[in-house]
């Protein structure tokens, strides 16, 4: 009750301490001041310290179950395990924009204190335009979404949390998915006030990069989450449907990819400065657009939100705001701080990451219309349309190959010039694709020549990547991304080809037969926990070598809210996952089996870490020789 | 450019989706089984000598087919329709005792064991309704439970 | 740009070389044909009354049904164009995950293929404005 009651006053101050920091900072600007003070550095911390205290009122009105508040009585109950109580703190629309906040105010401060040695006007001009951000965050907080509501008579019990999103991967994926996804937002601030301020050179490339490559690597890690998520938890084992609001993290993240690549390049060759300006103002605006697109209800997919259309109308007013700032800045001082050289030969890096940002730009381009047409063609001509995998793939794959194979030589070029050998080493290269594509294709009987070229197309990267572990200029960073990303696209191509799978409906005591397994349908068990009922079936596979394998599938009933969940049951090894699922049949006496086997599922998952990892080497690696 | 389509985006605001059917003519070329005598039948023979035909698919499992029943009871009084069950995913015993229980408004109830037949007049599920002509023309198609402005709406259509 | 190419025509011509020699083998595994066709049809339905799902994945009714339905529609000879165009007659395009190419789908379609040639075109002028 009153830790609620905090939290909302909380909240208040940290909106007045941004309003503070956004005259405190504009006048200093004018002062022109040579350092900052340590004022609006504390006044920062203030704000970042308010929103914090909120956000832990918030988990601590959730753990004490306090249903006064209204956001707790919505998504909380009483019986629920203490770790989801905490997660269910963000698992609602109110909860998930106060992190939202936490993490808009955090990263500021971050960018404070990591922007020590830059110039003065630069940090506080960052700081001021990212105010901006934050109070029509805080407004949008208290006005539409306020976590904080009482409710009156104060209820004894709450309403639960939906179950499917009872889970621990789901637990965290907000916190991490949100600090990639609002860390764009102090990439966007920086950027423009970095125009302002006339310094977008070398140095500010060199600072940036750590935002970029922060907010990559949990945005990265954010999308795997929700991958491994929907892998095992909504019970078909997909783990990407190309779903609206599954392209709505995928968009920042290519943008920020192709930002990553281009940041580099002005780094080192002080290059393509309007351009890297431009990516990271669409970086920031495809998150806006994702926010909005997910919050406001418009779309229609697996992940169901709150559907409030003022909230809608607030975000979409406000994104528009923002890109009007945005472009305005950026058409006043367009001409007037930039001096562009442009010194770009035919086999350079700079071409490279050209091309590498109009591939990558093509693939965003597919990926934002394909999930905002379906919306536009509703409006204007009234038509409902489905885009779905179909389209993705159609776009999306016979671009892969080219965009590979110059994903694969990019590296090996130098700045400025290259001249271009083919050794042995790189025919060698060459042939063991070819040899492992053949070998690859002929193995999971494709007959398809495209999907042979797809596979030659990935493993030349792989083998590409591979082989420049031993270069005398290794840079780990860019070839433990290069090779997680191969690997990535091959194991997906290989589970997407080889995927077996049998639906059957049977009885306790029958079996079946999948490839060389045989299912055996054991018993069925009723066991009660603490917010549910489940029903296990207790199956064992025989494989080729006669090894048992036990899988125990539920369904789970929960009580609160009311509602069925199927649980699958997944045996992992290196080379296929086995994932089974069962289902009751309404009126009979049935269980709906679906088996599936699943390939390299694994290695979806560890190239992706692998993605990852090579983004904290670049971060580590601090200003030594960075080549992307 | 991206303003541009910002401002798009602003046309569209509140939106619902209903898929909207393109044809509406509904094909009745294929074989049925009655629920009482469990005799199949070509659907098209049983179309015909009325001039609509309300076409209500229906569970005994379903909640709100039990609601719905008082109204489809209050349609049967009318003539010129003729009215038909298509019991979906059920057991005879189950669609008996409910029929019993809440009342037969079905001039002809005819067994959906899979749910394919629902499919062939392009249903969703239950409860869901179709009012037709005699040229199997879709009139009307309700989906969900039947409310007394329907039940009106019917009426005024079939009175006519 | 010479040498890449050259490089790369040196790609193509082993990717064809092998190509003529290598005689791809099928290994069918599918004994069940409708089973699996049904299984490529239903991965391009949307289960209309789930949350965006594939009628493939889902199990409500209307999926089971579905399923059911497409199965005796394939075993009574109908083609899967035959089978999606009734669908889409009594469901309406919203059930298609392939939006197909129409006139409502034209821009879906050839906007990013056209964004593609625009970006092309550009850093084209880029990279041979100065040599």
């Amino acid at each position: 009750m009153i830790i609620s009651q905090l939290g909302y006053y909380s909240l208040i101050f940290g909106l007045l301490t941004s309003i503070f920091i956004f005259f405190n900072s504009s006048i200093q600007l004018k002062k022109n001041n040579s350092v900052i003070s340590n004022k609006t550095t504390g006044l920062i911390g203030f704000q970042f310290f308010f929103v914090f205290v909120s956000f832990i009122s918030l988990i601590y009105s959730f753990i004490i179950s306090d249903f006064s508040n209204e956001t707790v009585f919505n998504n909380s109950h009483t019986t629920k395990p203490l770790f989801y109580k905490i997660t269910g703190t963000w698992g609602n629309h109110e909860g998930s924009l106060l992190l939202w906040l936490l993490v808009l105010t955090g990263v500021l401060l971050g960018f404070i204190f990591k922007s020590r040695n830059e110039p003065n006007n630069y940090r506080l001009l960052t700081t001021l335009l990212h105010q901006i951000i934050v109070i029509g965050f805080f407004v949008f907080v208290l006005k539409t979404s306020n976590p904080f509501n009482e409710i009156f008579p104060v209820q004894t019990e709450g309403l639960g949390l939906n179950p499917i999103l009872q889970d621990p991967a789901l637990g965290i994926h907000p916190p991490i998915l949100y600090l990639g996804y609002v860390g764009t937002s102090i990439i966007f601030s920086a950027a423009l006030a970095s125009m302002v301020s006339n310094y977008v050179n070398k140095n500010w490339a060199k600072n940036i990069k750590f935002w970029i490559l922060f907010s990559w690597i949990f945005l990265t890690g954010g999308i795997l989450l929700g991958s491994i998520w929907a892998y095992y938890e909504l019970g078909w084992g997909g783990f990407w449907f190309w779903d609206p609001v599954e392209n709505v993290s995928l968009m920042p993240w290519l943008s920020l990819t192709a930002l990553l690549h281009c940041v580099v390049t002005l780094e080192k060759r002080e290059l393509f400065k309007k351009w890297t300006i431009v990516l990271c103002i669409i970086t920031f605006a495809l998150s806006m657009v994702g926010t909005f697109l997910v919050r406001s209800g418009i779309l229609n997919s697996v992940h169901t939100f709150a559907n409030d259309p003022s909230r809608g109308i607030y975000i979409l007013t406000f994104l528009l705001v923002l890109v009007l700032l945005s472009f305005v800045i950026f058409i006043i001082y367009e001409n007037k701080n930039f001096t562009q050289k442009s010194e770009i030969f035919t086999l350079s890096k700079e071409t490279a990451v050209l091309i590498n940002n109009w591939f990558i730009l093509y693939f965003l381009s597919v990926v934002l219309i394909g999930t905002i047409y379906p919306i536009f063609l509703d409006v204007i001509l009234d038509e409902q349309i489905s885009v779905g995998p179909p389209f993705y793939n159609k776009l999306i794959l016979p671009f892969l190959i080219p965009f590979v194979l110059f994903m694969s030589i990019g590296p090996s070029m130098k700045w400025i010039k290259t001249n271009f050998r083919i050794g042995v080493k790189s025919f060698l290269v060459i042939i063991s694709t070819l040899i492992l594509s053949f070998i690859t294709v002929y193995y999971i009987g494709e007959k398809n020549i495209f999907v042979l070229l797809l596979f030659i197309g990935f493993f030349y990267l792989l083998l590409k990547s591979l082989s420049q572990f031993r270069d005398k200029t290794k840079n780990f960073a860019q070839i433990f991304s290069h090779t997680g990303f191969s690997l990535l696209l091959i194991s997906i191509l290989l589970n997407s080809f080889s995927s077996k799978e049998i639906v059957k409906n049977i009885q306790v005591g029958e079996s079946f037969i999948l490839k060389n397994e045989k299912i055996i349908f054991k018993k069925i068990t009723v066991e009660k926990e603490k917010n549910y009922e489940t029903i296990i079936g207790f199956f064992e596979i025989l494989d080729e070598k006669n090894k048992i394998i036990n899988l125990q599938p539920e369904i789970r009933i929960y009580n609160e809210p009311e509602m069925a969940t199927s649980e699958a049951s997944i045996k992992t090894s290196l080379f296929k996952d086995r994932f089974i699922t069962i289902n009751i049949i309404k009126d009979q006496n049935f269980f709906n089996v679906r088996y599936q086997h699943k390939p390299f599922m694994i290695w979806i998952w560890i190239s992706t870490l692998i993605i990852m990892l090579g983004g904290s080497f670049a971060i580590f690696r601090k200003s030594k020789e960075v080549n992307i | 450019m991206l303003s541009f389509f910002v401002f798009k985006f602003a046309l569209e605001k509140e939106k619902i989706y209903s898929p909207k059917i393109i044809d509406n003519q509904i094909y009745t070329d294929f074989e049925v089984q009655d629920l009482i005598e469990g005799k199949r039948i070509n659907l098209s023979k049983v179309l015909f000598g009325k001039n609509f035909y309300l076409i209500n698919i229906w569970s005994s499992w379903c909640e709100p087919c039990k609601d719905e029943s008082d109204k489809l009871l209050e349609l049967k009084k009318n003539t010129s329709i003729m009215m038909i069950g298509i019991n979906y995913k059920d057991k005879k015993i189950n669609a008996l005792n409910f029929l019993k229980l809440y009342g037969d408004p079905f001039d002809r109830v005819f067994i959906d064991k899979q749910g394919t037949i629902s499919i062939n007049f392009g249903a969703y599920g239950v409860p869901e309704t179709f009012l037709i002509n005699e040229d199997n023309k879709v009139l009307k198609k309700y989906i969900g439970p039947l409310n007394d402005e329907d039940v009106y709406e019917i009426k005024k259509i079939t009175n006519n | 740009m010479f040498m890449k190419s050259k490089r790369l025509l040196i790609i193509k011509i082993l990717i064809i070389f092998i190509l003529i020699s290598f005689n791809f083998k099928n290994v069918a595994v599918s004994s069940d044909f409708s089973e699996q066709q049904t299984i490529n049809i239903t991965k391009n339905l949307r289960c209309l009354i789930c949350q965006g799902q594939t009628i493939h994945e889902s199990n409500s009714d209307f999926a089971e049904s579905m399923k059911k339905y497409i199965k005796s529609e394939l075993e009574n000879g109908k083609t899967n164009e035959e089978i999606f165009s009734s669908l889409v007659k009594k469901y309406g395009q919203w059930i298609m995950y392939d939006p197909g190419i129409s006139r409502n789908t034209l821009l879906l379609w050839t906007l990013p293929l056209l964004l593609f040639l625009i970006g092309g075109v550009i850093i084209a002028k880029k990279i041979f404005r100065k040599i």
